[in-house]
């Protein structure tokens, strides 16, 4: 709960509203790739994250 | 007021404390875990900071992250969706990583945090923790680290790397205990991952084979600088620049190019540990030429837009790159310049808790204009001599113990004038990338030999690498065109025209690495292809014994500058504990061994200890 609290006090300093529907469908999207996936670094050359 | 801050999750995880804006400690995690560039939660390193300070983790006023990961996460969600849909496979690679941990870095640092003090932490100590923990943004982190450890009142800082949350590059000004980022050049259009790319490209590691193309560089002609900047990046007069990201693949891909990029330069990548060709000489000539050129124009506008402040500050990986800011140095731009020793990421943790101290709490800071607040960068581990001694004996080392510096001083530098190569280990280690004296391995600067001894049979490495010299402040203008501190190795200068030796046509002619095994100049193993070296001055404030080391060689030698590397192999995170210095020792044909005053000698092992060394790390 604490976490989508914060989430949202960062969409408001941030003033990035717009990012919330685009989050949740990227969250809901990326759920079901975590289903699905394990670790997310070995394949990059290099990870800009 | 006592703050530590902390580096993870990225690369070069790391830990920093504080005491009221004192540094008292910083390491890497890599030192301890032995795992190079380790980017976990630097649990080693913390407890190191704590135990340095004598204070646990409960007693610590505030915790600081070197940067914002939901911010980050903004930048990655912005870029997928500006770039969609040809980031998919970037995205369903870097999605759980993001889901499962990275989005929730808070409450995972608590965690971690909490765990330092209790086997099963309590929801009262996790609460607490989680109260102290403070988030500062990456460039401020990297801005915080140059300018408030300098020794200026007042600083433009320019602090660059491959990204951080969206920024790439930064300008700020510091004043006082104050400090304002101005200007940001945002991702993807970065100077450090167009570094970045030509060292995928020319088969070198990403984030740590950069210092290998910038080694590399002076071998080539800069043939393709043109065609860099008519297609890969468009510089602007002020410095300012974008990439075409025709050519670059890391926004949205799993590597750094694209086939684009092939074209321009005619062919595909070089494949790691292949031949090193022509080509990729010339590349890394041109790219390290670019990069030169961007900084040149950026510090020259800036010491316009900031007349009247005479000091420049640097951090971020790219102030790592010495040949730049050695050529920044000499054109006089600002009266002053200062690069902060641990200027990757690891530096940012030591950033982000005096960015609290300073900017957040207001705490009180008083620059000298003389001296920096570093300590010379030894702000790592210590053993004193009954420690070393039990340890060593533990490892099965034969060894005799010295009563006294001066002895241990006069033998090393005997045996350094006797063209030894030596594993020198003193007091606190190192933070940042280079060994400064603390844990290095030495040599004679005047042997012929050298290099490429130590290249192959110590450090196991491509023997077109360069060694840095590290020669005493009073005599480095005898022998270097510099006659500035360079304390952290991240200046370049150009060895005296009277101590260089003319090549002969011949000579001349020899391809690349070849002409790396003329002697050059009286100090051959230190002077790279293009009469450079990579200069570190050895002040007596900051290092007594390496300074006294030095003084006693250039008695018997007359040379005031002998090999300074990193006590380290290939691939292996430079040597922290007197353990892991007779491992190398005994792994590596390395003829001596110094550790405090504990001297050691190869033939004097039990030859039963060594270890294949040469394999056990991955290649970097």
């Amino acid at each position: 709960m604490e976490f989508f609290k914060e989430l949202w006090m960062f969409l408001k300093v941030r003033k990035k509203f717009w990012l919330m529907p685009i989050l949740i469908i990227m969250v809901l999207f990326g759920g079901l790739i975590v289903l699905s996936k394990g670790s997310a670094v070995a394949p990059f050359i290099y990870t800009v994250f | 007021m006592i703050i530590l801050g902390i580096s993870a999750f990225y690369h070069d995880s790391a830990a920093a404390l504080i005491k009221d804006g004192d540094i008292l400690a910083a390491a890497q995690e890599e030192r301890f875990t032995r795992v190079k560039h380790d980017a976990g939660f630097p649990r080693e390193a913390i407890c190191f900071c704590l135990g340095q300070a004598g204070v646990s983790i409960e007693e610590v006023d505030h915790i600081v992250f070197f940067e914002k990961p939901f911010v980050k996460f903004e930048r990655l969600l912005e870029t997928y969706l500006a770039f969609a849909p040809r980031g998919f496979k970037s995205f369903k690679t870097a999605m759980p990583l993001w889901l499962k941990e990275k989005l929730f870095q808070k409450s995972m640092l608590t965690d971690f945090l909490a765990e330092l003090e209790e086997e099963k932490p309590s929801k009262a100590l996790k609460k607490k923790l989680k109260s102290k923990l403070l988030f500062a943004e990456h460039h401020q982190s990297h801005a915080a680290s140059a300018f408030f450890p300098s020794p200026y009142e007042e600083a433009v800082i320019l602090t660059m790397d491959g990204v951080g949350e969206w920024a790439a590059a930064s300008v700020g000004v510091g004043k006082g205990n104050d400090l304002k980022i101005e200007k940001e050049i945002l991702f993807p259009h970065s100077l450090g991952l167009l570094y970045s790319a030509f060292t995928y490209y020319t088969g070198f590691k990403v984030n740590s084979g950069e210092y290998k193309v910038m080694g590399l560089a002076p071998y080539g002609e800069p043939k393709y600088k043109d065609a860099i900047l008519e297609h890969l990046i468009d510089v602007k007069e002020d410095g300012s620049f974008r990439l075409n990201m025709e050519y670059f693949d890391f926004a949205t891909g799993l590597t750094m190019t694209t086939s684009k990029f092939d074209e321009v330069f005619g062919g595909p990548p070089r494949t790691g540990e292949s031949q090193i060709t022509q080509r990729e000489m010339d590349l890394a000539a041109s790219v390290q030429a670019v990069t030169e050129e961007v900084m040149d124009r950026m510090v020259k506008s800036l010491s316009e837009d900031y007349k009247g402040i005479e000091n420049l500050c640097l951090a971020g990986g790219v102030a790592l790159n010495c040949v730049a800011n050695g050529k920044i140095l000499k054109r006089n731009y600002f009266k002053n310049i200062w690069v902060q020793p641990a200027a990757g990421d690891a530096g940012g943790a030591l950033g982000a808790a005096l960015a609290a101290y300073y900017i957040h709490l207001n705490g009180e800071r008083k620059a000298t204009n003389q001296t920096d607040a570093m300590k010379g960068s030894y702000l790592g581990p210590v053993f004193d001599d009954s420690e070393i001694e039990q340890r060593l004996t533990a490892a099965g080392a034969k060894f005799k113990r010295h009563a006294n510096d001066e002895d241990v001083v006069e033998l090393t530098a005997k045996a350094l004038a006797d063209e030894k190569a030596i594993g020198w280990f003193q007091g606190r280690m190192e933070f940042g990338p280079r060994a400064l004296g603390g844990r290095s391995i030495i040599g004679d600067a005047r042997s012929p030999s050298m290099q490429k001894t130590l290249n192959l049979k110590v450090k196991y490495r491509e023997s077109f690498r360069p060694f840095a010299p590290s020669v005493l402040r009073d005599d480095v203008n005898e022998w270097f065109n510099l006659d500035y501190d360079s304390p952290y190795m991240l200046l370049v200068a150009p060895v005296n025209d009277n101590k260089c030796k003319d090549m002969s046509e011949e000579q001349k002619a020899l391809f690349g690495i070849e002409k790396l095994n003329v002697p050059r100049s009286d100090i051959p193993a230190v002077t790279h292809v293009d009469y450079s070296a990579r200069v570190q001055t050895v002040h007596k404030q900051t290092n007594p014994k390496y300074h006294a080391l030095i003084s006693k060689f250039k008695d018997l030698t007359g040379c005031p500058v002998i090999v300074n590397t990193s006590f380290n192999v290939r691939g292996e995170p430079i040597v922290c504990t007197p353990e892991d210095a007779f491992k190398c020792f005994m792994g590596t044909e390395l003829d001596m061994l110094v550790v405090g005053n504990c001297v050691l000698y190869k033939e004097e092992q039990d030859q039963k200890l060594a270890q294949d060394y040469k394999d056990a790390f991955e290649l970097d």
